[in-house]
């Protein structure tokens, strides 16, 4: 069998809250193929930010180890790490702006790599939807435009990995249509996307498994129909109205 | 009330006039402090990023600490900073002392403190999801410093001003280690100093009031440079 | 706007950091220390006009008392002294810092005080009138003050020599009472406030004479061996001290005994002060005590360093 793209062995992570410590992972078993889309589901606070995280190797895990293409990062270097992250992006949940024009914000990934491609940024604007905004002032853009130009400084680095979090959830129903598709076309071009969502129409659309996390355990993972059709997740996730 | 008033009159005229040795002893007042300000700038800076930037032991003693010294006395630093660069000193062979390049280097390590301390409060406030962005980004460790410092820029900024500031204004370093020769290190501070000494009140006015001048002016900036 | 801000900012800083490395692409200098008065008359202005024009090099003097004029020549950090107090000189040399004594100028130290003279003091000698001035002083500090240096300056050092005439000690001297005042200061800000107090105070003629316009307090004792104040030139050893610049030292001395230095001495202040304020050394050598080696010859010991 071909070695998986990811692959997470009992990820566990603990932070401390006051004076306490917290597990906030407990445990987490999880390997992604390449060219797949995973989505994360669960109750707010049951970890997918937290997992994103780790996924993209921004904090260090308190156990458990996370093998990223063949290449183990648990005690890895910090140029191991670099050289993992620059094939990786990651959109916020609540993304934030560097100071600047919109166009110094989406090239940024590729300045610090060295490069600077006026064409790629114009792309990745027009593919989000936001041509010409480029000599605009990030710090006046609405949420919604954020959230888009901060997909768009991600795709425009052509990453192999993708990790989105809840990259819809502040967007109008038109918007947030469009970024489906996105995320639909980086399937076809064999791009992996992890997404953290609470929109179970999106999971059903675009992912290809469904992981649900809950109190930070990995309580299903398989295909939506399979996940969506189990009774005792549906309970636990208070399913609503929604076809679900 | 008289000499007040006697003295501020001439001080106007020395101004207005360019009075040869005011304008030469302006300029190299504002030469020699805007160059320590720009060394301190350029080593406490990235050195208030790598504070800011690094969790390790003692961190909060370390930073408590640089803002003790902010009110450094100037003639303590000076008495340290002669004591360095005298012949007999562990950095005599440079031969630093009397010279402004050591006057450079006494306000340099004198406003540090100041630079350091601000940057550390100025990077402390910009929001940790700029590093996390800018480092899913794929930035390095330096690009990421680099970063958050452009997004704090104002306020470093500011700490860097107010170290100019201080170097423009103080007596001590400037004393001891520029020996106050005419001509090479005689700044406003020790002029006021010696003219005040001798007798020479309105000269020592002009150069005060010049030095509140670029005082005001250092504060203008300020107000601007942090959008008030 | 931050940005157009930032960026004058920056090239105003580097024009400065240009500024500087011109100013330290600077030629020949040469680091006098001096004792206060030589520099507060304007004296030394006039020497460096010359000197500096002559040998196409800068003079930078570093003024301050004896006493921290010889400790940076004790350091190396100049390559000169012009001094005025001989015990500390011949330590200096003996010690090895120093190359050999050159007598350059004299006048005398005075006694001041105020015109009434509550002490009464007027025509006695100097160590006598010491005497006088403390047990006035003890019996009634607010008639009688003595306003002292306490500096380590040359005229500090003189003090204390006169106080050990008089048969005193010093330490009980400066801690006997409110009468005696110590300053800590250099003589000009010492003659303000010993006018301020309308007490005596011991000083040198010529910071005197500069002063004089804004006191009040008249010269009491002057003249006499006692008061007599010989100002001498040493290079500073170069043996002991490599990075000095001993050569310079040796010319700029050797300019101030030679004929046109001894002239420009000679005639300083009488245009401003209506007198002359120093006196050359020049033909008085056995007058101030100087050995005729010492007394307005050229320089003789060499600057090969060991
Ligand atoms: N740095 C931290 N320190 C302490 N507790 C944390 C930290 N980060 C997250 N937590 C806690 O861990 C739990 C999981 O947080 P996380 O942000 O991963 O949830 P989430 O599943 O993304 O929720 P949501 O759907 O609301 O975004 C929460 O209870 C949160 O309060
Ligand atoms: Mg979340």
């Amino acid at each position: 069998m071909r070695m998986a793209f990811l692959e997470i062995t009992d990820l566990r992570k603990t932070a401390r809250q006051g004076q306490s410590l917290v597990d906030i992972l407990k445990g987490i078993n999880l390997t992604v193929q390449r060219g797949e889309v995973l989505a994360l589901i669960g109750p707010t606070g049951s970890g997918k930010t937290t997992l994103l995280r780790q996924i993209g190797l921004l904090d260090g895990p308190t156990g458990g180890r996370i093998i990223f293409d063949g290449v183990s990062m648990a005690g890895a270097g910090e140029r191991a790490l670099l050289q993992a992250r620059r094939r990786m992006a990651m959109v916020f949940q609540k993304p934030v702006m560097f100071r600047g024009s919109v166009q110094g914000n989406v090239s940024f990934g590729l300045k610090v790599r060295g490069r600077n491609d006026g064409e790629r940024v114009r792309s990745a604007l027009h593919a989000v939807g936001l041509s010409g905004y480029e000599e605009r002032d990030a710090a006046t853009l609405s949420g919604g435009e954020m959230q888009r130009i901060a997909l768009a400084r991600a795709l425009v680095l052509q990453p192999e990995l993708l990790l989105l979090d809840e990259p819809t959830a502040n967007l109008d129903p038109k918007s947030a249509k469009s970024i489906d598709g996105i995320i639909q076309s980086l399937a076809s071009e064999n791009i992996t996307v992890i997404m953290a969502t609470h929109n179970m129409q999106q999971c059903r659309k675009l992912a290809d498994r469904v992981a649900v996390l809950l109190g930070g355990r990995l309580v299903k993972l398989g295909r939506p129909d399979e996940v969506f059709g189990d009774r005792e997740v549906c309970d636990q996730m208070l399913c609503s109205s929604d076809g679900i | 009330m008289q000499e007040i008033w006697g003295g501020f009159v001439r001080a106007i005229d020395l101004i207005i006039t360019l009075n040869a040795q005011v304008v030469e002893i302006t300029t190299r007042s504002l030469y020699i402090s805007l160059s320590s300000a720009f060394l301190a700038a350029v080593i406490c800076v990235p050195l208030g990023g790598l504070i800011e930037f690094h969790s390790f032991r003692g961190k909060k003693i370390l930073v408590n600490l640089i803002q003790t010294l902010y009110s450094l006395p100037t003639v303590t630093v000076g008495l340290i900073v002669f004591l360095l660069i005298s012949r007999s000193g562990p950095l005599g062979s440079l031969g630093l002392l009397f010279s402004p390049w050591g006057m450079v280097f006494g306000q340099a390590i004198l406003v540090s403190p100041i630079m350091i301390g601000l940057t550390v409060t100025a990077l402390a406030a910009v929001s940790p999801q700029i590093k996390d962005t800018a480092r899913s980004l794929g930035a390095t460790e330096i690009q990421i410093i680099v970063t958050v410092i452009n997004e704090a820029r104002q306020a470093v900024m500011a700490a860097v001003l107010l170290g100019f500031g201080r170097a423009l204004s103080e007596v001590g370093v400037a004393m001891m280690i520029g020996g106050n020769i005419r001509g090479y290190t005689r700044v406003l501070t020790t002029s006021i100093a010696l003219e005040t000494s001798m007798g020479n009140l309105e000269l020592s006015m002009a150069l005060g009031m010049i030095l509140i001048s670029i005082s005001l002016v250092i504060n203008l900036l300020l107000n601007r440079v942090q959008g008030r | 706007m931050a940005r157009k801000i930032l960026l004058t900012a920056l090239s105003v800083l580097a024009l400065a950091v240009l500024c500087c490395s011109a100013v330290a692409a600077d030629g020949a200098r040469l680091k006098l220390a001096t004792t206060t008065s030589l520099q507060d008359t304007g004296l030394l202005d006039l020497v460096k006009e010359k000197f500096d024009e002559k040998y196409n090099v800068s003079l930078d003097v570093v003024s301050g008392g004896t006493g921290i004029a010889i400790q940076y020549g004790e350091r190396g950090d100049v390559d000169a002294l012009l001094v005025h107090d001989k015990e500390r000189e011949l330590k200096f040399i003996k010690d090895g810092h120093g190359l050999e004594r050159r007598c350059i100028a004299y006048n005398y130290f005075y006694i001041i005080g105020p015109k009434d003279d509550p002490a009464g003091i007027k025509d006695m000698n100097a160590s006598q009138a010491f005497a006088v001035i403390m047990e006035k002083g003890k019996a009634n500090a607010n008639k009688v003050k003595f306003v002292s240096r306490g500096d380590n300056s040359g005229t500090h050092s003189r003090e204390k020599q006169l106080w050990k005439k008089a048969g005193l000690n010093y330490s009980q001297v400066n801690s006997s009472g409110p009468w005696y005042i110590d300053a800590g200061q250099g003589m000009g800000a010492t003659l303000n406030l010993a006018n301020e107090k309308q007490g005596y105070t011991l000083t040198d003629m010529s910071t005197f004479m500069a002063y004089q316009g804004n006191l009040t307090l008249v010269p009491l004792i002057e003249g006499g061996s006692d008061l007599l104040n010989v100002y001498v030139a040493i290079a500073v050893n170069p043996a002991k001290h490599p990075g000095v610049n001993c050569t310079l030292a040796n010319q700029f001395i050797d300019f101030l005994v030679s004929n046109e230095g001894q002239d420009l001495i000679a005639g300083y202040g009488k245009e401003k002060f209506g007198r002359a304020l120093f006196s050359p050394a020049r033909g008085n050598c056995t007058l101030i005590g100087c050995s005729d080696g010492e007394c307005a010859a050229p320089t003789a010991a060499s600057c090969a360093a060991a």
